[in-house]
Formats: C-alpha cells, structure tokens, sequence
C-alpha cells in the first residue's frame, strides 16, 4: 500500500513520523456506572470497517492491574498499543515491590496524560477510553477523550452513549445500585444503542469490578422489541411514506 | 470524533433492496433502517412503497429523492390508468421511473427497483440504478447492503423457483445484509405479486436465522448468571 507521508523532504523529521488522520476498524460506545460494591462497565463486540460491521468478537474492556479495567471505543489498533503501554507501566510499578500498587486515578491520570501530549504533537491516540476501578473502598470513575479532555462521574459513556445512554442514567442512576438494578440499567442503554446506533452489533459484554476483582461476563446478545403495531404497516395512513 | 455527530445529515436509507422473479410472479424484499449519519432515524421504516395495485418500488438512496419520485410515478400512473381503462403495466411503470431519474441525474441520488405482474408479460424486475439505467432482469439487489450479496446471490440464485423458494431467498439474503451492512437493519419486509394480488409480510430482526457469530438473545445477564448449573456426569 502507497505511504501516505508527504513526498517533500524539506518537512525533515516530520517526513519520517507518521500520523493517524482517520479511525480504520473501530469500536463505538462504552457505558459505565458506579453500583453499590463497585463499578459496572459495557461495551459491544463489534469492529467496525467504515460502515460495514467486520468483526464481531472484539473485547473493548480489559483488565489493568489489580484495581483497574479500561474500556475503550475509536481505533482498536490505538487501543492495543495503549494497552501496551499500560502493561508496561504496571510492570514498572510491580518490579519496585514495595507493597504500592496502582489505583484507578493514578492509571486515569496517566492515560490523560498521553492522550493530551499526542494531541498536541497532532498524532491523537483516536479512542475515548472508560476507566474505572476500586481501591481500598473508594470507587473510581473517570474518562479521557482523544483530545485529552477529562473527567470523572458516577455514570460516563463514550460516542452515541453520550446522547443515548447518559439521560436514561442521569433520570435512573441513584447511589447504591445493586448488582441485579445496575445490570438492568446498563442493558436498558444497551438495547437503546442497539437500535439507534447504526455501528452496534448485538453482542455485548458487562464487566464488573469490585474491591474483591474483576469479571468481564461471556459475550451475549439482547432480545429486541418490533412488535409496536405501527412497525407492521407504517404507510397504513399515508401511502409512499416511510 | 467523538461528540461530532452530524445530526443534519440528509436521511439516507443506506439500505438492503430486492426483487426476486419467480415462477407466477415476483417477491420484493427491503430491510428498515433510515439513518440521518450515524443515528438511526426510523428503525422500522416502509421502503416498498406501492405505485399501483399490481407494482410496487424498492427504495434506496436519499430518502427525500426516493419519496418524491415514487410520488410522482404514481401520480402519473393513476392517471394512466384512467385514460387506459385497465391497470398498468409495470413495464410502464418502470420506464416512468426510469424518465425522472434520468432527466434529473445531476440532482437525484436514489437507486430503485420496480416489480410488478401484469397480465401480458407476467411477473417482472426493473433495476433502475442512479443516473437512470433502465435494466430488466429476472433478479436484482440495491443499496449499500447489496455489495455482501453478490456472491450469495451467483450461488444462491436459480431459475423457475416456487413463491416458497423466493420469499426465503429473499429473507436470507436480506438478514445476511443486515448482519454485515451498518446501514441496514431492522426488520425484513416482503412483497409478494401475482395474478392472485399482493402480500405483505414482516419478519422481525427476532425472528430471523443466527448467523455467524451471533448468539441466542436473551432478557438479561441476569438469567444467564442465575441459570441453573448442568447435570453432574455418569461416568
């Protein structure tokens, strides 16, 4: 495949770095709440080539040490190379073996970190990550976008969750959700993504973390709803509408 | 980029379009989604729009284009139908699509296909692509979903099938789309035509075949969690 740098070499170093200008395989949105023992986070499965649905068995949330997991929508070859850096990051932090490990926030800060700095040199790492966790009973809930903007909550969501599933949280979502009401409410946005969101595929993933650890659930799909009967004869009142 | 969706984008039924003939007639097939970018406008919507009681017409494209043209072609039609004493034929029905999409190609962006029986040449296809192709053929697919279908069909496709045969080749084709295309989706309709009249049929996004990597629906995490565990073994 043809390279995409600029041809003129009067540009000097620039010439030979490269720069992620559009997103290729991506993953869309991430929903995330805080529950009564922790942090509930989903995401679907999907990996998206424009605009046709290619891979369907995609993990978007992973685990970061003891105490954190990581959800990510965008470029999921950006994602990998983040995880990269993570693993390298809690690699360091282990090896001082002095007891201390690293918490949520201190992963947050440090992803924003590199976020921002990639955005300033014009090179964004193209994701919106989702990162939660608990440590020594407090939980954490914060999200960095590919600009460096960030921020924590009690419920976050990247993409269309922000237009879909935050108003549904933000009328629904009250402190100490059980596990059973958070599962619930996090399937409600889900369902909503699945039909409105035209990159969702239906197979998802709930992942939970707690001071005990985390579990990232086997992938499964939801049961939709057509049987409105204005699905079945739209036109019934006006022929050659939709 | 993340919070920059364009939700003034023209609604544009990226879509899963086909018409199948068949031994006594012929089976129009369409998915139901309409986005507006990447929001999915109507989930459910109706893009096998009538022209007259014997032709019908797969829409895809802009959705604005595509409603206007079908408007006008029934229009005209009705009125031909008026001077003609007896119902139109789809040939007919085709060649005045066919007129507007041609003679307004710099401004119209809809892909539509025309099927139809008529007591003279029986059942009948009409893909009229944009620019205002007019091509008959025993089977055609449209919209963006048609490009996963191509190979499907050069397998799947045989001459002098039974209504039964049609209709579930184009179920399936149009579910195959749905899975891979981003902007198909929804339900299934159908558009059955012949000698005897027409059927409507729906087939929710429920009630259709798994396909590869897909999964079982279910209500919740929550009743797989707490499903019971499975028998011990007798060794």
């Amino acid at each position: 495949m043809a390279s995409k740098q600029p041809e003129n070499s009067l540009l000097g170093p620039e010439a030979d770095s490269q720069r992620t200008l559009y997103p290729y395989v991506t993953g869309t949105s991430v929903v995330a709440l805080k529950y009564k023992d922790g942090i509930l986070m989903a995401a679907d499965m999907g990996g998206s080539y424009g605009s046709t649905l290619r891979y369907k068995s995609v993990e978007r949330m992973k685990p970061i040490g003891k105490h954190s997991l990581l959800g990510a929508s965008g470029e999921i070859s950006d994602f990998q190379e983040i995880l990269h850096y993570l693993d390298e990051l809690i690699l360091y932090d282990n090896m001082w073996d002095d007891g201390n490990s690293l918490g949520p926030k201190e992963v947050h800060n440090y992803l924003t970190r590199v976020m921002y700095n990639r955005r300033n040199k014009f090179n964004p790492l193209w994701n919106s990550l989702v990162l939660g966790g608990v440590k020594n009973g407090q939980k954490y809930l914060g999200t960095v976008s590919m600009i460096g903007v960030n921020f924590e909550d009690n419920h976050v969501a990247t993409g269309f969750g922000n237009h879909l599933a935050r108003p549904i949280l933000r009328q629904e979502w009250h402190e100490n959700l059980s596990f059973e009401d958070g599962v619930r409410l996090l399937e409600k946005c889900m369902r909503v993504l699945l039909y409105r969101d035209r990159s969702a595929i239906n197979k998802l993933q709930i992942a939970k973390i707690t001071e005990e650890g985390m579990t990232i659930s086997q992938p499964y799909s939801l049961k939709t709803y057509w049987e409105f009967s204005a699905f079945a004869n739209p036109a019934q009142g006006a022929v050659g509408s939709w | 980029m993340d919070l920059n969706m364009n939700v003034n984008a023209p609604h544009s039924m990226g879509t899963t379009i086909i018409g199948v003939t068949y031994n006594g007639g012929v089976v129009l097939g369409a998915d139901s989604r309409t986005s507006t970018g990447m929001y999915v406008a109507n989930r459910a919507s109706e893009k096998i729009t009538q022209l007259t009681d014997n032709v019908y017409v797969c829409r895809s494209g802009s959705a604005a284009d595509s409603q206007l043209v079908s408007d006008y072609v029934r229009y005209f039609l009705h009125q031909h139908t008026i001077q003609l004493g007896q119902p139109a034929t789809v040939k007919v029905a085709a060649n005045l699509i066919r007129l507007l999409s041609y003679n307004n190609k710099n401004m119209l962006q809809t892909g539509l296909i025309v099927g139809g029986w008529d007591k003279y040449e029986g059942g009948k296809i009409y893909g009229i692509p944009l620019g205002g192709t007019l091509v008959e053929q025993p089977f055609t697919i449209g919209g963006s979903g048609s490009s996963y279908l191509y190979g499907f069909f050069d397998q799947a496709w045989k001459e002098g099938m039974t209504k039964d045969e049609a209709e579930q080749l184009v179920v399936k084709a149009v579910s195959l789309a749905i899975a891979r295309d981003g902007a198909s989706g929804g339900v299934v309709r159908t558009v059955i035509i012949n000698s005897e009249g027409v059927t409507r049929n729906f087939y929710p996004g429920d009630k259709l075949q798994l396909w590869h990597d897909e999964l079982e629906p279910q209500n919740s995490l929550l009743d797989i969690l707490n499903a019971p565990s499975p028998e011990p073994m007798n060794i």
